[in-house]
C-alpha cells in the first residue's frame, strides 16, 4: 500500500514539471513580443525593455525556464500587468472561492447522484427509475452557462428566492453550485446505476441473498463497496470537469473566483495572471487525482499488488 | 515464390460477409432503441434545417435591421429579434452550421493525431510508449475545457482557432483508447501469426488491428462530437471563441444576456438548440454503445 503511494506520488513529478512547461509556455508561443505582452498594452518602451531583462528573454529557453521555475518554487508568479499585485496574492484571494464553489458542488452531485443511482438499481424499470434517468440524460447535455442562466431568470428574477450573483451568504451559493453540479449529478446517477446493477447480477449477492439475508444488508453492506470503484474513478475526474465548469459557471454568476478571473485576464491580455490561474487549477487536480488513486486501492486491495498501470 | 502478405489478406477478405452482418446486427438493434431513434431524429431535424437554412428562413442571419429590433416571438418572426433587428430563428438555423462544422472538424482533428499516436504507443511499448504516456498526463492535467481555453489563449479568438484548441483538447481521449484497445487485441492469436508470416507492422496495424478498435472509436467520437459542441459554445460564450457578427449559439447566449429581463428569447432558445443538439449526438452515442456491447446485446 504504502509502496503504491510512494510511486503513485513519484509518477506525479514529470506531470507537474510538464504542466509547469506549458504553462511557461504561454506567454512564449503567442505571436509577437512577450516583453510587450507581459509588459501590458501601455507600457513605455523603457517599461518593456525592463521586463525583457527581468525575465531574461534574450537568453536562451532553458535558462527563461530555469529562473521562472525557480521563482515559482519560491511562490513568485510575477506581477498583474492590470493591478499591479503579486498573481500569488490575486490567487489567494480568488482560489478559496472556487474551491468552495466546486466542492459545494461536488457534495451535491454526490448526495443526490448516489441516491437517485442506488434507487433506480433497485427498483429498476420503475417510473422512478425511467424519470431520474431521462433527467440524467437532459442535466448531461444541458450547457452549464444557459442553465445558469435560465436559473437566474426563474429563481431570482421571477420568484426573487436567491442573488443572481455576487458571494456573500449561503443563499448566493445555491444557484452556482447547483448549475455547476447538475451535470455531474447525472453522470454519478448514471454510473451508479450501471455500476450497482453489475454487482447485483453477481454470484456473491446470489449467495447473500440465499442466505436469508435482509434486502438492505445485501445492497448498502455486500453490494455497494465494491459497487463504488467506478463510482470514485469518475468522481475524481468529474472534479476537474467541474473546475473547467467553474469558469462558465463564475462568469454567469459574477461569482469572484480563479475562473472568472482567468476569463478576465485573457480578454485583458493579462498574462500573468492566465498563466497563474491555469497553473493552480492544474495542480489541483493533479493533486486530486492523487488522492483519489489513494482511495481507489484503498477500496480494492488488489491495485497494490497488480501493475502500475492504474488508471 | 507466393506472397504470404497476400495469402493473409486474402484470407482476411473471406471474413468481409461476416462482418456485414455484424453491421446489420448492430443496426437492427439501434433501430429497436427508441433513445437513439429519437436522436437520430433530431440529428436529422439539425443537419437538414442547417444544409437548407436560405430555404427555411427568407432572412438574412446577420443583417441589420434597426426598425425590427427587440421584437417577441411573433408569426413574421418566430423567436423574435435581437437587439440589432436580426432574426433570432434564422440565427439559430445558420448556427446549427457553425456548431456542426466544430464538431465534425475538431473531433476529426483530435481522431487524426489521437488514433495513429496510440495505435503506434500500444503495438511498440517500450521508451516511445512511455514518453507518449507522460506527454497525455500532463495534457489531462488540465482539466475538462480548460485545455481548450489555454490553446485558445495562445492561437487566438476565431472559430478556426476553437476548432484546433477543441481538437488537440480530444488528442488525450482517442490517445488513450486505442492505446487501450490495441494492447488489448496485440498478443491475440491471429496478430502472432500475421507477424510470423512476415508481415509488416504498419499492414498488421492497420489492416488486422484497427478493425478491432473501430466499435469504440465511433462510439467515442459521438459523444466527443457533443463535447466539442458544448465545448466551442463555452468558448464563444467567454468571448473566446466565434465573433460577431458570427451566428454562434454561444456567443448569441452571452450576448443575449444583457436583454434577458426584456428580450429572453435571445438567451432562451440558443440555448435550447445547444442542449437538443448536444442530446442528440448523446443518445446516438448511448444506443451505438449498446448496439456494440454483445454482453448488453443479450441482456435485452
Amino acid at each position: 500500500m504504502y509502496g503504491y503511494v510512494i510511486r503513485r506520488l513519484l509518477l506525479a513529478v514529470p506531470v507537474l514539471i510538464g504542466v509547469s512547461i506549458l504553462v511557461f509556455a504561454i506567454i512564449r508561443f503567442i505571436p509577437g513580443d512577450p516583453a510587450r505582452a507581459i509588459a501590458g498594452v501601455h507600457a513605455s518602451p523603457e517599461y518593456i525593455e525592463q521586463v525583457r531583462r527581468d525575465l531574461l528573454l534574450d537568453e536562451g529557453l532553458h535558462v527563461q525556464y530555469y529562473v521562472y521555475l525557480t521563482n515559482l518554487l519560491q511562490g513568485d508568479m510575477g506581477r498583474s500587468t492590470f493591478t499591479g499585485r503579486p498573481v500569488t496574492v490575486e490567487l489567494a484571494e480568488r482560489f478559496p472561492n472556487t474551491l468552495l464553489l466546486a466542492s459545494t458542488a461536488m457534495v451535491i452531485a454526490i448526495i443526490i447522484g448516489m441516491s437517485a443511482g442506488i434507487v433506480s438499481a433497485t427498483k429498476r424499470y420503475s417510473l422512478f427509475d425511467n424519470a431520474s434517468m431521462l433527467a440524467a440524460l437532459f442535466g448531461v447535455a444541458a450547457p452549464v452557462f444557459w442553465l445558469g442562466i435560465m436559473f437566474q431568470l426563474l429563481f431570482s428574477v421571477n420568484l426573487g428566492w436567491f442573488p443572481s450573483g455576487g458571494i456573500g451568504t449561503w443563499r448566493h451559493l445555491v444557484l452556482p453550485a447547483l448549475t455547476l453540479g447538475l451535470a455531474t449529478t447525472a453522470l454519478i446517477a448514471r454510473i451508479t446505476r450501471s455500476s450497482m446493477l453489475d454487482v447485483l447480477g453477481q454470484d456473491y449477492i446470489t449467495t447473500a441473498r440465499s442466505k436469508g439475508l435482509v434486502e438492505k444488508v445485501v445492497v448498502y453492506k455486500h453490494a455497494l463497496k465494491n459497487a463504488l470503484i467506478p463510482v470514485v474513478t469518475v468522481m475524481g475526474l468529474q472534479f476537474g470537469t467541474l473546475l473547467g465548469g467553474a469558469v462558465l459557471t463564475e462568469t454567469v454568476f459574477s461569482w469572484p473566483g480563479v475562473g472568472r478571473l482567468m476569463v478576465d485576464s485573457i480578454l485583458a491580455r493579462d498574462y500573468p495572471v492566465v498563466q497563474g490561474a491555469v497553473l493552480i487549477l492544474a495542480l489541483f487536480f493533479v493533486l486530486i487525482n492523487l488522492v483519489v488513486d489513494v482511495i481507489y486501492a484503498f477500496l480494492d486491495p488488489r491495485i497494490t499488488y497488480g501493475s502500475k498501470e492504474v488508471e | 515464390m507466393f506472397d504470404k502478405g497476400k495469402k493473409i489478406d486474402a484470407l482476411s477478405n473471406l471474413s468481409t460477409p461476416k462482418k456485414d452482418t455484424e453491421l446489420r446486427q448492430v443496426w437492427r438493434h439501434l433501430r429497436r432503441n427508441r433513445l437513439a431513434m429519437a436522436g437520430l431524429a433530431i440529428l436529422c431535424i439539425f443537419v437538414l434545417s442547417a444544409i437548407f437554412a436560405p430555404l427555411i428562413t427568407p432572412f438574412d442571419p446577420i443583417k441589420i435591421d434597426f426598425g425590427s429590433a427587440y421584437q417577441a416571438p411573433s408569426s413574421e418572426h418566430l423567436l423574435g429579434t435581437d437587439w440589432l433587428g436580426r432574426d433570432n430563428f434564422s440565427r439559430i438555423l445558420y448556427g446549427a452550421r457553425i456548431s456542426l462544422l466544430i464538431g465534425f472538424i475538431s473531433v476529426a482533428i483530435g481522431m487524426v493525431i489521437g488514433v495513429p499516436v496510440g495505435a503506434l504507443s500500444g503495438y511498440y511499448g517500450g521508451k516511445f510508449d512511455l514518453l507518449i504516456q507522460r506527454i497525455i498526463d500532463i495534457l489531462i492535467a488540465f482539466p475538462g475545457i480548460l485545455l481548450a481555453i489555454v490553446v485558445v489563449t495562445i492561437l487566438g479568438v476565431g472559430v478556426e482557432n476553437v476548432m484546433i484548441a477543441v481538437g488537440i483538447a480530444s488528442v488525450p481521449i482517442y490517445t488513450r483508447l486505442v492505446r487501450g484497445s490495441v494492447l488489448s487485441v496485440k498478443e491475440q492469436g491471429y496478430v502472432s501469426a500475421a507477424k510470423a508470416l512476415g508481415i509488416g507492422d504498419m499492414r498488421i496495424i492497420i489492416r488486422h488491428i484497427m478493425p478491432n478498435c473501430l466499435g469504440p472509436i465511433i462510439v467515442q467520437s459521438t459523444f466527443q462530437i457533443a463535447t466539442a459542441i458544448l465545448w466551442a459554445a463555452g468558448l464563444g460564450f467567454l468571448g473566446l471563441g466565434a465573433q460577431a457578427p458570427d451566428p454562434e449559439w454561444g456567443r448569441m447566449l452571452s450576448d443575449g444576456r444583457q436583454y434577458i429581463r426584456t428580450a429572453h428569447h435571445l438567451t432562451t432558445y440558443p440555448g435550447l438548440a445547444i442542449f437538443f443538439m448536444v442530446l442528440g449526438f448523446n443518445l446516438i452515442g448511448d444506443g451505438m454503445r449498446d448496439a456494440l456491447d454483445p454482453r448488453s446485446r443479450r441482456h435485452r
